[in-house]
């Protein structure tokens, strides 16, 4: 399993770089929820999952669903540096007749499910994972926001992943604590976000988003649950690595001009 | 007068048979499938079925993840929360990837009865005929239904089959040679042209022999596929009768008259006359009754035709 924390966070790095520049060059986009969620995708993609970008529809292969849709510049960043398209085409992103849509399209790719409309992701999250218990098929993986929690489908879809025992799903919280209009407990309030699941029949594991071993061992964790899906409450900061944008809801949907893409770029190390 | 059943009846007995050969047939429920008919299915086949309770939303998400997973999806509930609630999950994760899901929905229209207006859609083919790359179904009776069926499953892609709660009278034979997009010619007629589809089509067949005996020879076609439309019958009937009447168990705006009537506004310009259910809701009440009061029976088809007939 990993061991290399070194080389994950040089990964993570990279991710968040391509984030920036991918959306420096669309002019729009969220960074915000992009970068919270960088750690849990390098996680994913270069230690936890069992994929392959040379096949990418390998059948028993695990899944990933991006449930907030709108972090998609994370996850085009996560599937280029894995090697499922070559990183120019990061450079359309949101352009017209490009590869890359503002949201996933499950056209691309290394994407599984287009997603953009919150919850959705989650929901067929659950079908997957009915699928691939039947077909001996790996694991299924969604993220989604701590604000996407607000939708009602979410909940559905949580009672119907207890109610089957999908064993084989694991969903992370990017609770980054802000949403479009604000601060969650100013909108909506999704607290207590862990009790909310344990209720519904998940397991329950709270960390550091950031931190690279416990994100790691929370997916180990995950694995060896029989019997019960899995929810990784993962504390985050929005605009994680760039701290101008950290902890600052006006960077949820924003794209950065040329002389903030430049300062964060100084951040992350590398040219814009 | 034949035997009648239900078109959801031939619903629920062709899943059985159907599953037998199709190895990756999920059927899928929302509570009902009692009343759908899912529940022979899900007793034949208790590892291939699942019931995701009260939750028309999670249903149709779902759906589309075992979909894109290999499995071919017949999932059901009633109409009016299939189309109306999970419209926009059927738009974005079913319609959008064109995942492989049949979403076969029934007690559409004001058959549905007694239940009355909170369950009577008159809506669902105008939403799903927005849906791109989505096929619109809509038999007229059980063997119809059962061969749609099976082309639909065996098709990929998103389909929306309407099925009806009343027993109907059985019009085709068991090896009816019925294709997804071509409508059926059920009766030769010069003057005026029915187009109907669904329970409406026995509608048209008795308003044909209530005009015939007033010298009205009156062409009925069975549209069971709304989308994608036949074009071409629907230009013969436009060029070789004086006159078109679309008989639908639905609204007026947006199912079938509007398809035949933006088909012919741009290929074959003609009188087309709606019957339907006007811009209103329904009520409780016997299915009979209620295709009486609100315009959806053979009287209204016929007082159509007249009408257009001057």
């Amino acid at each position: 399993m990993l061991t290399d924390f070194k080389q994950l966070e040089e990964t993570a790095r990279a991710i968040r770089a391509n984030v920036i520049r991918q959306l420096y060059r669309a002019g729009s986009g969220h960074p915000g929820g992009s970068l919270s969620a960088a750690d849990i995708l390098t996680v994913l993609y270069f230690g936890e999952m069992r994929v392959d970008p040379k096949n990418p529809q390998l059948p028993d292969r695990d899944r990933f669903v991006l449930s907030k849709g709108h972090a998609a510049p994370v996850l085009y960043a996560a599937l280029a540096e894995k090697g499922y398209f070559p990183k120019e085409e990061l450079e359309g992103l949101r352009k017209l007749g490009a590869l890359l849509q503002g949201h996933p399209n499950i056209k691309v790719p290394g994407v599984e499910m287009s997603t953009g409309s919150l919850g959705q992701g989650f929901s067929a999250a659950v079908g997957m994972a009915l699928a691939a218990r039947m077909d001996g098929g790996g694991r299924v993986y969604a993220l989604l926001g701590d604000g996407e929690l607000e939708e009602g489908l979410v909940w559905e879809a949580a009672m119907s992943a207890g109610h089957y025992r999908l064993d084989n799903l694991c969903v992370t919280v990017d609770w980054n604590g802000l949403q479009i209009d604000g601060r969650n407990e100013d909108v909506m309030t999704v607290a207590p976000i862990g009790d909310k699941f344990a209720s519904f029949g998940f397991h329950v594991i709270s960390i550091d988003g950031h931190s690279l071993p416990a994100i790691a061992g929370a997916f180990a964790e995950a694995r060896a649950q029989k019997g019960k899906p899995t929810v990784v409450v993962a504390k985050t900061v929005k605009g994680k690595g760039v701290s101008f944008m950290e902890n600052e809801a006006g960077w949820h949907g924003k794209a950065p001009n040329e002389e903030e893409a430049k300062r964060a770029m100084a951040e992350l190390g590398g040219a814009l | 007068m034949a035997d009648k059943t239900a078109t959801r009846q031939a619903y629920g007995e062709f899943l059985i048979e159907k599953g037998k050969t199709t190895k990756n047939l999920i059927v899928m429920d929302a509570d009902l499938s009692k009343s759908t008919m899912t529940a022979g299915f899900a007793k034949a086949f208790p590892d291939r079925f699942f019931n995701m309770g009260i939750a028309e939303q999670n249903l149709y998400g779902v759906a589309a993840g075992l979909a894109v997973s290999g499995k071919v999806v017949c999932a059901s509930t009633f109409a009016m929360f299939a189309t109306g609630r999970a419209f926009e999950i059927i738009r974005n994760s079913i319609g959008y990837t064109h995942a492989n899901v049949k979403i076969c929905a029934t007690h559409a229209g004001i058959t549905v009865g007694e239940d009355g207006a909170s369950h009577q859609t008159f809506e669902d083919v105008a939403l799903m005929r927005t849906i791109p790359g989505m096929t619109v179904l809509n038999p007229s009776d059980a063997p119809s239904a059962k061969r749609l069926l099976d082309l639909a499953i065996d098709a990929d892609g998103p389909f929306y089959i309407r099925l009806g709660r009343a027993a109907v009278p059985v019009l085709y034979g068991a090896d009816a040679a019925l294709a997804v997009g071509k409508g059926q010619l059920l009766r030769e007629g010069r003057d005026f042209a029915v187009i109907a589809t669904g329970v409406m089509v026995h509608e048209a067949l008795r308003a044909a022999e209530t005009l015939a005996g007033e010298g009205i020879g009156v062409r009925v076609i069975d549209m069971h596929t709304i989308k994608p439309l036949d074009g071409e019958i629907v230009e013969k009937a436009a060029t070789e009768t004086r006159g078109l009447v679309t008989a639908e168990e639905h609204s007026v705006l947006g199912g079938l008259f509007g398809a035949v009537a933006e088909y012919a506004a741009a290929h074959c310009p003609v009188r087309i006359l709606p019957v339907g259910q006007r811009d209103s809701y329904g009520e409780s009440g016997k299915p009979d009754e209620l295709l009486r009061k609100y315009g959806m029976s053979a009287d209204a088809i016929a007082d159509a035709v007249r009408r257009l007939a001057g």
